[in-house]
């Protein structure tokens, strides 16, 4: 068991939730996930590892209650325990000291960016990080980003926050400025946004990672549901990335892949559960 | 009682037949579909056996259970006395009993199978292990060595790692197993289904394991939570028994429209999270009524039978070679068969075609005759040129088999590996790490519970030695 924390709710059905984790704690470097279940019976749920402190033993972990799994979990209160925290799993972010990076986030995307984000930040690199979303109450963690980022630009779609746009017109602007042009870009969000992001750094030659968050089962190399085509091979989300090259995802068959359980996540919220 | 029997009576004894669900509703529901022998059945059965002096059977055990023995006592209507001798050399007899080959192996040696029918050994360790998961307190404590101070990990819970906790248990040593999945069992918890090795019954073996004194920690993922080198260090030796990982693809157009599965993702939805048995479970799984599942092995066996479980009108096993050449266990085959499996032999699949959504619509086979016999004896599928047809289809299963898994073995560079992967370990379960021992599908690739347990048993032996600075008993071929 792994008990809870701390648990806040900083956006719209978004909570930020601490979980006492000591062996992952440890282990764990950016862009790695957890599996989750709340209790018996629940699907497990891969998380993006937050961030870390080994000293406590504690992991955060930045939840979007969509489904039932994900209900369950937000739901618990501080001294409660989640049944399952298996981790860390997945590679990595490549690390490394690319000067200047821009760092794209779309939606609740932000959250598994933020510590890729500030690992970069700690590498020496100067980061920017520009976080989209529909509106003002769905731009999430911009403060914390901006106590490590160089910069912090924000968009929304309604233009109740930031500039009014996409983030792509955002990061245009960036790249076509000689003095802001990253040498490297991160994006993590919804495909679209992902595929709009490297369709754009592609025309620049700009190296580019996605983190893909594709459906898993078991998350620790077994299933194989986490296929993924990159450069037209099969690969596993779950050992071989979550992150990948952006620009040989393949996006569309992603996006189709994810839209297998629709009917039946449909389903659920209709009968509540 | 009767005592003792003259070989012509024992010889008069016909084979017991196996009682089942019938298949009609079994193939609807996910109950065990064998019932199990009553103990009249049993001790008749039991008296068929001669107690030859050749013991062929034992050899024909990879865990080498004392049969004749056990046997013997429960002709003689002594089934505590049985289940001791079964107990004492198997950690999980009634997993064995219900999913080893035994017509492959102890029962293929049986001296009464030369002119007639082998004695049902298969069916007569599970009574008497079901007996003993009853019975436990008319079960004699298997008598301990003391503590030896000594700390052995093993890395995974399935059939090989449960084996050689329950070994070296006995032996006094202190053992922790940790498994990367929530629950125990491995891959006889996520992939053998309901309706072959019911739940409850892994839960009692490990429950016996446990009360025993091992120690069982889920969701450590060796190679990521911890590392190999840190479990050498505050351990005294190390099993790996992590098992099998990543399916093998079948690598033809299609393979990711939506209803396309991985054998080991249908399987872990259906078994370990209880997808389409319980209403209420949170796991989703694609129900399809037309399922083809691509192999001819147990897996393919295990997936084609649960399609029709989860309500497929048509359920297909689509295989490249003949029926008589499928790698699966008779029993399943005939099993499945009776539930009304259609089996599309010959047949290779080449494309996985989608409809305008792109979910599955059809699979695209070529068509195949036998030819000359391969290195492995089988006579090799040949393409008949031309020859292709459409199967519809609306779920496909690709049961072809996995890969190793990755995972631990990435972390630790100084494990030697085989050209696939696979941890490369001696007979005696020593690797080229000293202190580090293998064993199961992690070094074997795909193979069989029984022989991953086996492995266990050699191991636990091996690892004994080890701790105890003895040499290794057994002769290292590697």
């Amino acid at each position: 068991m792994f008990t809870v924390l701390r648990n806040e709710l900083i956006a719209p059905r978004l909570h930020r939730i601490l979980v006492l984790a000591p062996r992952i704690a440890t282990a764990r470097q950016a862009g790695q996930f957890v599996m989750v279940r709340a209790s018996e019976g629940e699907e497990r749920i891969p998380l993006t590892i937050g961030d870390a402190d080994s000293a406590q033993g504690t992991i955060t972990l930045f939840v979007q209650a969509i489904g039932a799994g994900t209900q369950k979990i937000v739901s618990l209160q501080p001294g409660s325990s989640l049944q399952d925290v298996a981790g860390p799993l997945g590679m990595p972010t490549e690390i490394e000291t690319w000067g200047r990076v821009v760092c794209v986030g779309g939606g609740v995307g932000t959250a598994v960016l933020y510590p890729m984000a500030k690992a970069l930040a700690a590498a020496g690199n100067s980061v920017t990080t520009i976080i989209g979303g529909r509106t003002k109450s769905l731009i999430i963690l911009a403060d914390e980003l901006a106590e490590f980022c160089q910069a912090v630009r924000i968009t929304t779609d309604d233009g109740s926050a930031g500039t009014k746009g996409f983030v792509t017109s955002e990061l245009k602007s960036l790249i076509e400025a000689p003095d802001s042009r990253p040498s490297t870009v991160f994006a993590v969000g919804p495909v679209p946004m992902m595929r709009a992001v490297t369709e754009l750094t592609r025309s620049y030659a700009i190296p580019t990672v996605v983190s893909l968050n594709p459906i898993m089962i078991d998350g620790t190399g077994m299933c194989g549901g986490c296929r993924v085509q990159i450069g037209g091979e099969a690969k596993f989300a779950c050992v071989d990335g979550p992150e990948f090259d952006g620009h040989l995802v393949d996006f569309e068959g992603l996006a189709k892949r994810l839209r297998m359980y629709e009917k039946h996540e449909e389903a659920c919220r209709l009968s509540g559960n | 009682m009767p005592t003792t029997l003259s070989s012509k009576q024992r010889l008069s004894i016909q084979r017991i037949q196996m009682p089942t669900q019938d298949a009609q509703p079994r193939s609807r529901n996910f109950k065990e579909v064998n019932l199990g022998l009553s103990q009249a059945a049993a001790i008749a059965e039991a008296q068929r056996c001669l107690l030859c002096r050749g013991r062929n059977c034992v050899a024909g055990c990879p865990v080498g259970v004392s049969i004749p023995e056990f046997i013997g006592a429960l002709a003689e209507g002594d089934i505590p006395a049985a289940a001791d001798i079964l107990q004492q050399d198997n950690a999980l007899p009634a997993v064995c009993g219900r999913v080893c080959p035994q017509e492959t192996q102890c029962e293929a040696k049986c001296l009464r199978g030369i002119k007639g029918e082998p004695v049902a050994i298969g069916y007569l360790e599970r009574f008497v292990a079901d007996w003993s998961l009853t019975h436990s307190a008319d079960l004699t404590s298997p008598v301990l060595r003391p503590a030896s101070g000594k700390r052995v990990a093993v890395v995974g819970c399935g059939p090989s790692g449960l084996t050689l906790a329950g070994e070296l248990v006995g032996k006094g040593h202190e053992i922790t197993i940790f498994e990367a999945l929530h629950d125990t069992g491995g891959v006889l918890r996520y992939g053998i289904p309901e309706f072959r090795l019911p739940k409850e019954i892994i839960d009692v073996e490990v429950e016996r394991l446990v009360a025993r004194g091992v120690k069982i920690e889920c969701n450590v993922i060796i190679g990521k939570t911890l590392t190999l080198a840190e479990l050498q260090q505050e351990f005294d030796a190390v099993y790996l028994g992590n098992g099998a990982g990543l399916p093998v693809l079948l690598d033809i157009p299609g393979e990711n429209l939506s209803g396309v599965y991985a054998a080991n993702e249908y399987l872990t939805r259906v078994n370990l999270m209880g997808a389409g048995q319980r209403a209420d479970c949170a796991t989703p799984i694609i129900q399809g009524k037309r399922v083809a599942v691509i192999g001819g092995g147990n897996t393919a066996m295990d997936c084609v039978r649960i399609a029709r479980r989860l309500g497929a009108d048509s359920a297909m096993i689509v295989y490249r070679r003949e029926e008589d050449q499928m790698p699966a266990r008779v029993e399943e085959i005939h099993h499945a068969q009776e539930e009304g499996v259609e089996f599309v032999m010959l047949a290779a699949p080449l494309e996985v075609v989608g409809d305008e959504n792109d979910w599955v619509a059809a699979l695209r086979c070529q068509k195949m005759v036998l030819g000359e016999a391969d290195e492995s004896g089988r006579r090799r599928p040949v393409a008949l040129a031309g020859e292709t047809f459409l199967l519809e289809t609306d779920v496909v299963i690709n049961a072809l088999g996995t890969r190793a898994n990755p995972l631990l073995t990435a972390t630790a560079p100084e494990l030697k590996l085989n050209q696939w992967g696979n941890i490369l370990a001696n007979e005696d379960g020593s690797t080229t790490l000293p202190g580090v021992f293998a064993g199961g599908d992690i070094v074997r690739g795909g193979a069989t519970v029984i022989l991953a347990m086996g492995d266990g048993k050699r191991a636990a032996a091996s690892i004994d030695a080890y701790l105890q600075g003895l040499p290794s008993r057994l002769q290292k071929t590697g």
